[in-house]
C-alpha cells in the first residue's frame, strides 16, 4: 500500500497522484446501486440462495477496488504554468490541460463515505462547455482544499490577498427552516393529499383504494424522492463571502462546496411560493453561463442555475443580491389598469422597472418572482405585442439574457412606453457593456485627449494583455496576446 | 414575397391532387373539395403575404433590427457585439429561387432574428458584414 511517504520517490517533476484511499472512496458511488440490487434480489430470492448473492457483491465491490486501484496508478496531474493537466486512462490514454484563466468554478464534493476517509473528490468547470470538464477523484482533504485556492487564485485581483478562512458568513439556513419550508411545499402537499385520498378511499372501498395505490406509487416514491433530494442537498446550507465569489457549502450525506463567481452572473431570481409568504421567506437563484459554446442547434448557451438560497429572509436575501448585484432597487411601476383584462389572474404583482445598471421585474401570481438582470449582459431586447395587446395599446417588452428562459419582462406596458423602453434599454445596455471594460477610460498613452484617438490596437492599460482594442472613445473588450485575438470575457471571466 | 408565391403554387398543386383522388367519388364532391382547397389556399397565401410584407429588418450602427409579424408584431434588437453566429441556410424551395435564410445566434435562446427570403447576394452581403461587425464589437457573454 502505497501512502503519503512514497510520493517524493516519483521523479520529481511535480506530477501528483490522487490520494491512495481513492479506489476505496469510490465504491461510495456504487453504494446505491448495490442497496437497489440487495433489495431487489432479497426481494425475489429464497432463503437457500442468500450467500450466494453476498458472494457476487463481494466480487462486485473486489472488482471495483481492483479498477479504482488500476486507475488510481495511471492517473496523475501537476499544474505547468497556467494550466492543470491531468492525465489519466490505461488502454485509452487520456490526457487534458485546463487553462486555469478560463475556470468558471470549482467544486468540492464529499459524499459520505469519501468523508469518512477524510478525501474529497475535485470538480473543475471551465467557460466552453457545460459540464465538468477535469475530476480528480479523490485528494485528501488538505492538498484539496489547497488546489483549490491554487486554481481560483487567478480570478482573484492581485491586490485581494487569498486565503481559505477569510470570509463573511452571508446567510445560513437553519434546519428547522428548511423543514419547515420543504413542509409547506407543493411536493409535500401533493404527497400528503394522496396518501390521505388513499386513506379515506381505503376506509370507503378497501379493493378499489389497493388498485388506486399500485397506481399511484410511482408518483408516492418519486415525490418522496424530491423531498429527500431536497432536504440532503441543501442541508446545513451556508454561502459565505470570497474573494473571487459566493462560496457555497451544503448537503447532508455528500457534502458540496461549489462557488458562484460575482462577474458570471447572469440573472438572479427571487422566488416568493404563496405557503412562504406568511414567514416571509423566499427562495434565491442564480443564472450562471456556464459556456460560450454553441450547441447543436444554437438553442442559446447552457446556463447553470444555482440555488443561491433554498431558503431564507428577506433580508438575508438582500444581503447576498447587495453584495452580488450591488443592491439594485429601480422605481418599479406597475403596468396600466387595462392590463388587467388582457392578465387578470397574474395582475396582482406584475410590476417593472429599471436603472442605469439594471432591469428588474415581478411576475407570477402563486409565486411571486422578482428577477433582476444586470445591463451589461443583455443578448438581445425584444417588444412583442399579441393580438391581445393590439386594442388595449399594450406591449409586452423583453430583456433577453443567455439561457434558455432566462428573460426581464416588462410585462403589458403601455405601447408609446414600450417604444421608449426599446431604445432607453438598448442605449443603457450598450452603455453598460462599455463601462464594464476593466480598464478606466484612459485614453492610449501618447494621445491625451481622449476624443481624437483613431481606433485601433493599443497597450492594454490594464496590463493584463499585450494590446486592447480602442474604439469610438472607449477601450473594447477586444484584447490580443502574441497577434492571437480574443474578447476579455472569453479569456479571463471575472 | 416570392417564398409565398412558391407556398401558393404548392397549394395549387395540392388541389390538383384532390382533384384526381376525389374525382373517383362522384363530380359534385370533387368539386366542393377543391373549391375549398382553393379557397384555403388563397387565404393562406393572403396572410404569408401579409406576414412577409411585415417582415423587415434595419442594420443600425451598433445593432440589427429585426420586425416581424402581423397578428403577434415582434421587433428584435441584437447588437452586433453579441452575436454568436451567422447562419445562412437555404432549403431546396428557397434554392429554386435563388433565396436564402440568415439567422443570427446569441446566447439567449429567445433573440429571434431570422429573416428569410433573402436574395442569395444579398444574403451573403448581410452574413459577412455582420460577421465583420460582430468581430470588432465582440463582446461575448
Amino acid at each position: 500500500m502505497t501512502n503519503d511517504a512514497d510520493l517524493p520517490a516519483l521523479p520529481d517533476d511535480g506530477w501528483r497522484r490522487l490520494h491512495p484511499l481513492s479506489p476505496v472512496a469510490r465504491i461510495g458511488r456504487l453504494i446505491p446501486a448495490l442497496l437497489l440490487l440487495l433489495v431487489v434480489q432479497t426481494a425475489h430470492s429464497k432463503v437457500e440462495n442468500r450467500t450466494a448473492e453476498t458472494d457476487y457483491l463481494v466480487i462486485l465491490a473486489l472488482l471495483s477496488i481492483v479498477y479504482g486501484y488500476i486507475h488510481w496508478m495511471v492517473t496523475r496531474w501537476r499544474i505547468e504554468g497556467d494550466t492543470l493537466r491531468i492525465e489519466t486512462g490505461l488502454i485509452r490514454k487520456d490526457s487534458r490541460r485546463l487553462p486555469l484563466a478560463r475556470i468558471q468554478a470549482v467544486d468540492l464534493v464529499r459524499p459520505l463515505l469519501a468523508r469518512m476517509l477524510g478525501v474529497a473528490e475535485l470538480r473543475v468547470r471551465l467557460a466552453g462547455s457545460g459540464s465538468t470538464d477535469g475530476k480528480l477523484a479523490f485528494l485528501g482533504m488538505g492538498e484539496a482544499t489547497e488546489l483549490r485556492l491554487a486554481l481560483l487564485a487567478r480570478h482573484v485581483d492581485t491586490e485581494t490577498s487569498v486565503s481559505s478562512n477569510t470570509g463573511l458568513p452571508m446567510a445560513q439556513v437553519p434546519t428547522g427552516r428548511l423543514l419547515a419550508s420543504v413542509v409547506l411545499s407543493l411536493v409535500t402537499i401533493l404527497l400528503l393529499g394522496i396518501t390521505a385520498a388513499l386513506a379515506v378511499l381505503d376506509a370507503l372501498e378497501p379493493r378499489t383504494a389497493a388498485a388506486a395505490a399500485g397506481f399511484l406509487a410511482v408518483y408516492l416514491f418519486s415525490f418522496a424522492g424530491i423531498i429527500w433530494r431536497r432536504l440532503s442537498g441543501q442541508y446545513s446550507f451556508m454561502a459565505v463571502e470570497g474573494p473571487e465569489g459566493v462560496r457555497i457549502t451544503r448537503g447532508l450525506l455528500a457534502t458540496i462546496s461549489e462557488t458562484v463567481p460575482y462577474g458570471r452572473i447572469q440573472a438572479v431570481r427571487q422566488v416568493e411560493p404563496l405557503l412562504w409568504r406568511p414567514f416571509h421567506w423566499c427562495r434565491l437563484e442564480v443564472d450562471i453561463a456556464g459556456a460560450t459554446a454553441r450547441n447543436q442547434r444554437g438553442e442559446g448557451t447552457s446556463v447553470v442555475r444555482k440555488a443561491l438560497l433554498p431558503v431564507g429572509t428577506g433580508q438575508d436575501a438582500w444581503h447576498l443580491l447587495a453584495r452580488l448585484l450591488g443592491a439594485p432597487d429601480p422605481v418599479r411601476t406597475p403596468p396600466p389598469r387595462r392590463a388587467r383584462l388582457k392578465a387578470p389572474l397574474s395582475f396582482h404583482f406584475l410590476s417593472a422597472g429599471y436603472d442605469d445598471t439594471h432591469a428588474m421585474c415581478v411576475t407570477g401570481r402563486l409565486n411571486r418572482t422578482t428577477t433582476w438582470v444586470p445591463l451589461e449582459k443583455t443578448q438581445s431586447i425584444r417588444r412583442v405585442q399579441g393580438p391581445l395587446q393590439r386594442p388595449l395599446g399594450l406591449a409586452t417588452v423583453h430583456v433577453d439574457v443567455a439561457g434558455k428562459r432566462t428573460r426581464a419582462q416588462f410585462r403589458d406596458r403601455p405601447q408609446e412606453e414600450a417604444e421608449r423602453l426599446v431604445e432607453d434599454l438598448t442605449a443603457l445596455s450598450r452603455t453598460a457593456r462599455q463601462v464594464r471594460s476593466p480598464a478606466p477610460a484612459l485614453a492610449p498613452s501618447g494621445h491625451d485627449d481622449g476624443q481624437a484617438v483613431p481606433s485601433g490596437w493599443y497597450p492594454d492599460p490594464s496590463g493584463r494583455h499585450e494590446h486592447r482594442y480602442w474604439h469610438g472613445g472607449r477601450w473594447t473588450e477586444q484584447v490580443s496576446n502574441g497577434g492571437r485575438r480574443t474578447s476579455e470575457a472569453a479569456t479571463s471571466p471575472r | 414575397m416570392r417564398r409565398t408565391e412558391v407556398l401558393i403554387a404548392t397549394v395549387v398543386l395540392a388541389v390538383l391532387l384532390g382533384l384526381i383522388l376525389v374525382g373517383a367519388q362522384g363530380r359534385l364532391a370533387g368539386l366542393i373539395t377543391v373549391l375549398v382547397l382553393a379557397g384555403l389556399g388563397v387565404t393562406m397565401g393572403w396572410f404569408l403575404r401579409r406576414r412577409f410584407r411585415a417582415w423587415r429588418y434595419l442594420e443600425r450602427n451598433e445593432d440589427l433590427l429585426v420586425a416581424r409579424g402581423v397578428m403577434v408584431q415582434r421587433l428584435s434588437v441584437v447588437p452586433y457585439g453579441r452575436m454568436q453566429f451567422v447562419e445562412v441556410t437555404a432549403g431546396p424551395i428557397e434554392r429554386l429561387f435563388n433565396l436564402s435564410t440568415v439567422k443570427l445566434h446569441t446566447a439567449a435562446a429567445a433573440s429571434d432574428a431570422r429573416i428569410p427570403g433573402l436574395e442569395t447576394a444579398e444574403a451573403a452581403r448581410l452574413r459577412d458584414r455582420l460577421t465583420e461587425l460582430g468581430e470588432s464589437m465582440a463582446a461575448g457573454m
